[in-house]
């Protein structure tokens, strides 16, 4: 094999990556302020995968250009589940949460496969197959632009935290959920608008995915399990670790269909995780607790 | 200003305040002692809409707040300077005290209350880039207290706010908290630190097993032979 593939596959890797990174970064919020780990993540996924490819099959939308709009969507789908839903739950024990999501995962996946069938669908646009030449460099333009936009979509909600009041009440919220109630803090509305943006990193990413990947019903636990996998790797709780995390399990994913096969990527994505969990429990970000 | 009439509030099973009534004149310092597991803080954080009473009333102002959300009773007016300080604690001096006016009463005079705290408190304006979890104790119940002014409140719920700091300290917010009565403010006081908290009270209340046993002034207190013996061990 000649030595540009494996960098041309290691890129195409790292743009994808980002993409699952965003999608973790999702999940990476949510747990990190409502301390509710959303099990309908994956779920939430598919959901904007399909908006993605009913966008483009019926009115011809490009996915790219419909990732704010479905981000949208994912946002007020997010925050009406968080306000109605999951706020009654927040004080009862875990276990109640699990069952609660893992409800809303089953309701979704369900509902999909009675809209849309079983089987599988994808965009096709026109620029596909176009790629850019950089050097000895092909790189593949759909994936070029799914990863420009999931950092770009990272650094505006990093920004937001950083540099916003209302950010920073959620991180308030996140720091001491105790005193946030002292000082006033509305709390369930700011924990219903952090499962709202949550939800829209889900949005904006499941856009995108649609471009990379074919869609079914039943694909919502695998992402969820890929999320958790890029959290737990990355440092669950750092924001920066969620996209560390996604490159790093995106390269080794592409690595292991090049130089074993594509069928045994999920197998060395798990290799990662326990190696992470052996020696480096908290993630490549995370803080020691 | 306050009412307080009746109020039983449980923890699961348990019962934390069992018939709690009093009374709060609008300018006044009121005094609430009693011993560790009396319901002091469970009384505090009742009226402050974080505990939500079983029976019972509370009225601020001739409006029913009983089992108001805490974010809608702070919009009232009633401030909190919370047991163990509660500082957001990777947040900035100054990013803590911002969240004290996320209120929609405090939004307009923000910049005003900015300057009143750091004037009272010029430690707060050196540290404002610092987090808050990086001060000592007594910078932080600065902070709590400056948090609390940031809302603009009428009325101020102190719980052991000299909890855990050298007596030098304690001083300095005892001091703070006469001030803020002196500049018109309502204060609730909590404290272990009975003969102190006496001595500054227009009027007090004995907190014992959810119930109060004795109220009266505060000097009526600090008289009373029942005081003496089991607060202030003479």
């Amino acid at each position: 094999m000649p030595t540009d593939i494996y960098l041309n596959v290691a890129v195409s890797g790292v743009l994808t990556g980002l993409v699952y990174g965003l999608m973790a970064l999702g999940l990476s919020v949510i747990f990190g302020v409502v301390r509710v780990v959303n099990f309908a993540h994956g779920e939430m996924t598919t959901v904007a995968m399909y908006l993605a490819v009913v966008l483009f099959a019926t009115l011809g939308l490009d996915p790219l250009l419909m990732m704010l709009p479905i981000a949208g969507v994912l946002f007020v789908f997010g925050y009406a589940m968080q306000r109605w839903l999951i706020n009654p739950f927040i004080s009862r024990p875990e276990h109640s949460q699990f069952i609660l999501l893992v409800a809303v995962a089953i309701i979704l996946a369900n509902g999909l496969l009675i809209v849309f069938g079983p089987d599988a669908r994808s965009v096709q646009t026109s620029y596909a197959f176009d790629s850019f030449m950089i050097g000895p460099l092909i790189v593949d333009a759909t994936k070029t632009f799914a990863g420009a936009a999931a950092i770009a979509v990272a650094a505006a909600l990093f920004a937001f935290f950083r540099f916003t009041r209302l950010g920073t009440a959620i991180r308030a919220c996140a720091d001491n959920y105790t005193g946030a109630q002292v000082v006033g803090l509305n709390v369930p509305r700011l924990y219903a608008l952090t499962f709202g943006l949550g939800a829209a990193c889900v949005g904006a990413a499941g856009a995108m995915l649609a471009l990379i990947t074919d869609v079914t019903p039943p694909l919502g636990p695998s992402f969820t399990l890929l999320a958790f996998v890029i959290v737990i790797v990355g440092g669950l709780g750092s924001m920066p670790g969620a996209l560390a995390g996604g490159i790093l399990i995106g390269v080794v994913a592409a690595m292991a269909g090049l130089f074993y096969t594509p069928s045994a990527k999920g197998m060395f994505v798990f290799a990662i995780l326990v190696l992470v969990l052996l020696f480096r429990p908290q993630g490549i970000f995370g803080r020691r607790a | 200003m306050l009412i307080v009439e009746n109020i039983e509030v449980f923890y699961g099973d348990a019962q934390a305040l069992d018939g709690v009534s009093l009374q709060i004149e609008e300018g006044a310092i009121v005094a609430i002692v009693g011993a560790n597991g009396a319901g002091k803080t469970s009384l505090i954080r009742t009226i402050a809409g974080m505990l939500s009473a079983a029976r019972g009333r509370i009225l601020y102002r001739g409006t029913d707040i009983t089992r108001w959300p805490s974010h809608r009773v702070c919009d009232l007016g009633i401030g909190q300077v919370a047991e163990g300080r509660q500082v957001f604690p990777t947040l900035s001096v100054a990013e803590n005290l911002a969240m004290g006016a996320m209120l929609p009463r405090a939004r307009h005079s923000r910049e005003q209350n900015f300057e009143k705290v750091y004037a009272m408190f010029p430690v707060l304006m050196e540290r404002r880039h610092q987090a808050a979890g990086t001060l000592s104790g007594g910078e932080q119940q600065m902070l709590a207290i400056g948090r609390c002014l940031m809302g603009a409140p009428d009325m101020i719920l102190f719980d052991e706010p000299s909890l855990g700091l050298a007596p030098a300290i304690v001083q300095s917010v005892l001091r703070c908290v006469r001030d803020l009565n002196r500049d018109g403010l309502t204060c609730v006081l909590v404290e272990q630190n009975v003969a102190v908290s006496l001595k500054l009270a227009s009027h007090a209340y004995v907190l014992e097993n959810g119930r109060i046993t004795i109220a009266g002034s505060g000097e009526t207190l600090l008289a009373d032979d029942r005081v003496r013996k089991a607060y202030l061990g003479l």
